[in-house]
């Protein structure tokens, strides 16, 4: 298991690099609620449109947990979270968090989880037939540093099956969490690998409807961060919404 | 240059093994003077528990200042001992229900400077939510805030109440979600 995180003072920085206001984004970037191919959103999407919400404080400030955060010094690696080793084909999985601007996002909390090398979660309620691995547990957090870059050390997931429609497998992922320094900048999304062939099969995935922002949640095999004789790695950029570029004009 | 944003995937039904924590709950050290069990339960479109939801709460304290990782507010930071002002709750194996400690916010200022009612945003994250969900939790017993918050009067009144915490009885708030059909909570763009 993780390490727990407790509060700690925090000390206050000037909010002069704080942006007023962030850019919204609709349905060209992050996937409809309504997506019926995806069954599990038929239940529980609103129906009503959502309502405008004004930026005021509480939207663009956002928690102190990633400077708070108490990490223990193994939370980044999946690998050596007990007494011996995953099976797996062992992974670095690394990258920027950026705002829209391409300024990276530092001490921001980054949080992962994932399935076994199998395909399996250690979950009560994955019930699916495949090994679990006494060796992995799946979870991993880090916070990033000051080129917003964070590092995991993992093992690559499995594809698994689910119950969507008729032979559903979902293509090899790895959970992420992304706390931003906005309640607004809050992101939970989904690592795939390139090439994966249950990409056109599944809805999860194709719920996001722009070709181009699909190919955002895919990770690039890194040849020259891939250590020899170790692990490969993948390079996975996470970029959060930006500033608006004024306030003014984004709130009219 | 603008980098275009990473979009959005569900939670999915396994989140619990890399996200909740023992003390996520905890918006508040227990034992804080004032605190309160902010709880209630999240329905689906059939009327039905969601057992495997996630709840993110943000909020400031009862002097309206943030537990902010840049000191956001004119006023500054939370000067509230143990003040996280953040909460996270989420279960392996839920019952549709959840609950937080933490105490009731206070006042901050709105788009045009005016104060808004106190309030506490919420992020909800679940299987089947391809993002999450946004709202507001306001507070019953502040019907006076309640009727000059500018938020609350951009929506419709019939809907109003959705947005609405309701005392408990036993000195907390319940405060019920449901995602679709009628009594549809109140849910934002943001
Ligand atoms: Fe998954």
């Amino acid at each position: 298991m993780l390490s727990g995180m407790e509060s700690r003072t925090v000390a206050w920085q000037p909010i002069a690099d704080t942006p007023v206001a962030y850019l919204r984004e609709g349905d060209e970037t992050h996937p409809p609620l309504d997506s019926p191919a995806y069954k599990s959103t038929l239940l529980r999407h609103p129906r009503a449109p959502l309502l405008y919400l004004p930026q005021t404080l509480s939207e663009i400030s956002g928690p102190a947990l990633g400077a708070a955060a108490r990490l223990g010094p193994l939370d980044h690696d999946l690998t050596r979270q007990h007494a011996g080793a995953p099976i797996g084909e062992r992974l670095i999985v690394q990258g920027r968090v950026l705002d829209g601007e391409g300024k990276p996002l530092r001490g921001t909390l980054v949080e992962i989880w994932q399935a076994n090398a199998a395909g399996r979660y250690l979950h009560k309620r994955d019930h699916w037939d495949a090994p679990l691995d006494p060796n992995f547990s799946g979870a991993g957090r880090c916070l990033t540093d000051d080129d917003g870059r964070y590092r995991f050390v993992t093992v690559k997931p499995g594809p698994y099956p689910w119950g969507n429609h008729h032979n559903a497998w979902r293509p090899a992922h790895i959970h992420f969490s992304l706390l931003g320094r906005a309640f607004a900048q809050r992101l939970v999304t989904q690592m795939y690998f390139p090439g994966d062939p249950f990409f056109p099969y599944d809805p999860i995935f194709n719920a996001v409807r722009d070709e181009r922002a699909r190919e955002r949640l895919i990770a690039a095999f890194n040849v020259h961060e891939t250590v020899p004789q170790w692990a490969q790695c993948y390079e996975f950029d996470i970029v959060l919404r930006g500033p608006a570029a004024t306030p003014f004009e984004e709130e009219l | 240059m603008i980098f275009p944003t990473t979009p959005s995937q569900t939670v999915g039904p396994y989140y619990a093994i890399g996200l909740p924590w023992p003390q996520g709950p905890f918006v508040v050290p227990e034992g804080t003077p004032g605190s309160v069990r902010l709880h209630g339960r999240v329905y689906d479109g059939r009327g039905a528990l969601i057992p495997d939801h996630l709840i993110e709460t943000w909020q400031a304290d009862p002097d309206g200042r943030f537990a902010d990782m840049h000191g956001a507010g004119p006023d500054g930071p939370s000067a509230l001992e143990g003040f996280r002002g953040f909460g996270r709750c989420g279960y392996e194996e839920g019952d549709g229900s959840y609950a937080l400690w933490t105490v009731k916010p206070g006042r901050v200022p709105g788009p045009g400077g005016e104060l808004q009612a106190p309030h506490v945003l919420v992020s909800l994250f679940a299987r089947g939510l391809l993002n999450r969900l946004v709202t507001r939790i306001y507070f019953a017993d502040e019907a006076e805030a309640n009727a000059s918050d500018p938020v609350l009067a951009s929506v419709p009144s019939e809907r109003r109440s959705t947005l609405l915490a309701d005392p408990d009885g036993d000195g907390g708030y319940r405060f019920d979600i449901r995602l679709q059909g009628d009594g549809e909570t109140v849910f934002f763009a943001l």
